[in-house]
């Protein structure tokens, strides 16, 4: 028996070279086609006639309600930014508000292959090349800025530029630009810690384990105004030209549905509607001292 | 019965139950049977796998040879660390739980504050989620600020992972004493050894040849739970992992990660096998 038990380690072996070896092919197929109808009747959705939309588990101010806490984690409150677009792309599409369904996701677990059980996602999913080979993006409905929250006693508060940044010990959300922000841009000499959730990122930096952290400028807000008692949002940075950081609904790969969206976003934005939602529920960052690239 | 003494020159084998005559003499025909029944059954499943209408969308989130290497140096660098944190949390492990162990084994009413209190810490820590005291320690003990005590998330995480495996690995050991006859600590306690030098010098050193298997069992689960300590933001290997999915997308870094783990648990399983089988034999040749 020992010859064979030998054998058939060696065949797992071949086997998981061939899986290796099938991992050769198969590529990304094309995008939308162009030109489709965008009446209800004709679009691609999971409920004919309903728009079933998916967001965070919790979902957090001011992207599903507000920072005053009205509406809190229930977007069929309307109000909130996140919560606000999807009404009012609804509202272009011709549903009406009784016909938007919510659903709740992890982050990653939107994006498992598999059949979706939402039309599209959306819960702060910055728009990448990388991702985009996996997923199907719209056109941006909104572009942040990166922010760092201290507490006022840090010896970083006053840092002009990302320099004086480089001995902090900094942390981010996994799967956020702010995590590539700080180590492609702010390139600290410790790599930053990087925790699951804004609340894990307020406990560290009670904990004193991290001098601070870097978040979307609406969630610096947020987190200044609720989470993290006394901390203060110390900077906004320049955004690398390169790379701005924009939120985009997502979508299965090669969903039809996008490019109605994508209409219905347009006018939004043509018809100042998008603006007003932005003035309504994201501050903007007036006053805020800048920390140059 | 083969002889002892030639099992014990070529040394027990690395796989499989123990041999014998019959299994030797069917050794080719057995093997060649179980060549054909793993060709054909791996056949049938890798065809399943790669027939299925969704495998080019798996394939290429899952096994993707370029972003398996993309992701390979951050995985890998997390990894060391998980391999020197498990490595370090083992030895302080198998020290203090045989401490608690060797408590908890005391007999007499005097000694009764001391079992109570080993008794007390193994109920406490084993009834708490190993990912909760984790957070209480990591989270919640820096935010006191005593002056004195360390802030850092590895101090405190590592403390935890030690915490929570001190108490399993105390019972195992407390198994292990058990399972030491009676007789024993009565000869070694009226050849006038105290308590403390009977367990030391007698029923430890039997005991913990019993629990080998079952220690290096813990081992292995170890050296997978030390990625736990990712709650408290530490960058080890799964965390890398998690990392690179969330900002491309792609889970071929878990597939990264998976490699790395199996690299080291499957040797030290083969191991725990290996030293089974050979302490097992060695029994029997002292029996003979």
């Amino acid at each position: 028996m020992r010859t064979s038990a030998w054998v058939k380690f060696l065949v797992l072996l071949v086997a998981f070279a061939m899986l290796a070896a099938a991992c050769g092919d198969g590529e990304a197929d094309g995008g939308t086609s162009g030109g489709e109808s965008c009446d209800i009747a004709d679009l691609n959705l999971v409920t004919p006639g309903v728009l079933t939309v998916a967001t965070g588990d919790p979902a957090f101010p001011p992207w599903v309600g507000t920072a005053d806490g009205d509406g809190f984690d229930d977007p069929t409150s309307k109000l909130g930014f996140e919560a606000g677009v999807v009404y009012a792309i609804a509202a272009e599409l011709g549903f009406a508000d009784a016909d938007v369904a919510w659903v709740r996701t992890g982050f990653n677990e939107a994006i498992a292959p598999g059949p979706k059980t939402w039309d599209f996602n959306l819960q702060q999913y910055s728009i990448t090349a990388d991702r985009e080979e996996i997923v199907d993006f719209s056109n941006p409905y909104y572009v942040t800025r990166q922010a760092l929250v201290l507490y006022p006693d840090s010896p970083y508060v006053g840092a002009t530029s990302t320099d004086d940044l480089k001995d902090a010990i900094l942390g981010a959300a996994i799967g956020t630009t702010s995590l590539d922000f700080v180590e492609n841009v702010i390139k600290p000499d410790t790599l930053p810690n990087v925790y699951d959730e804004n609340v894990d990122l307020e406990a560290a930096m009670n904990a004193g384990q991290i001098d601070g952290l870097v978040v979307d400028l609406p969630a610096a807000y947020y987190i200044t105004a609720v989470q993290v008692e006394g901390a203060i949002i110390a900077g906004q940075f320049e955004a690398a030209a390169a790379a701005p950081d924009e939120y985009g609904l997502l979508f299965a790969d090669g969903n039809s549905l996008v490019a109605c969206v994508n209409e219905a976003l347009k006018e939004m934005k043509d018809s100042g509607k998008l603006q007003e939602l932005e003035d309504t529920y994201l501050t903007q960052g007036g006053g805020i001292p800048i920390i140059s690239g | 019965m083969t002889d002892p003494v030639e099992e014990r020159v070529r040394g027990p084998r690395l796989l499989g139950p123990p041999r014998n005559p019959r299994a030797r003499e069917e050794g080719a025909r057995g093997a060649l049977i179980a060549v054909i029944s793993t060709l054909v059954f791996l056949a049938i499943a890798v065809s399943v796998i790669l027939t299925s209408e969704a495998w080019p969308a798996v394939q290429r989130q899952f096994f993707n040879p370029e972003k398996i290497a993309e992701a390979f140096p951050a995985i890998a660098r997390g990894f060391w660390l998980d391999i020197r944190l498990f490595l370090l949390a083992e030895v302080l492990i198998l020290i203090i739980s045989l401490v608690i162990a060797m408590a908890r084994s005391l007999r007499g009413p005097a000694f009764f504050p001391i079992r109570a209190l080993a008794i007390t810490f193994i109920d406490l820590i084993r009834g708490i989620p190993i990912i909760l005291l984790i957070l209480l320690l990591g989270f919640g003990v820096p935010a006191l600020q005593l002056p004195g005590v360390p802030n850092s998330a590895i101090f405190w995480g590592l403390t935890a992972l030690i915490t929570s495996y001190s108490a399993y690995t105390a019972e195992v050991y407390r198994a292990g004493i058990d399972s030491v006859h009676e007789s024993q600590r009565m000869s070694a306690r009226s050849l006038g050894l105290t308590q403390i030098q009977a367990l030391r010098y007698v029923i430890v050193p039997q005991a913990i040849r019993n629990v080998i298997p079952a220690l290096l069992n813990g081992f292995v689960s170890l050296q997978k739970d030390v990625a736990l300590v990712f709650v408290l933001g530490i960058r080890e290997g799964v965390r890398e992992a998690d990392i690179f999915a969330a900002r491309t997308f792609n889970y071929s870094g878990y597939v990264t990660a998976t490699f790395l783990f199996l690299l080291v648990s499957v040797p030290v399983a083969r191991f725990t096998d290996w030293y089974t089988d050979r302490d097992r034999r060695r029994k029997q040749a002292v029996s003979n």
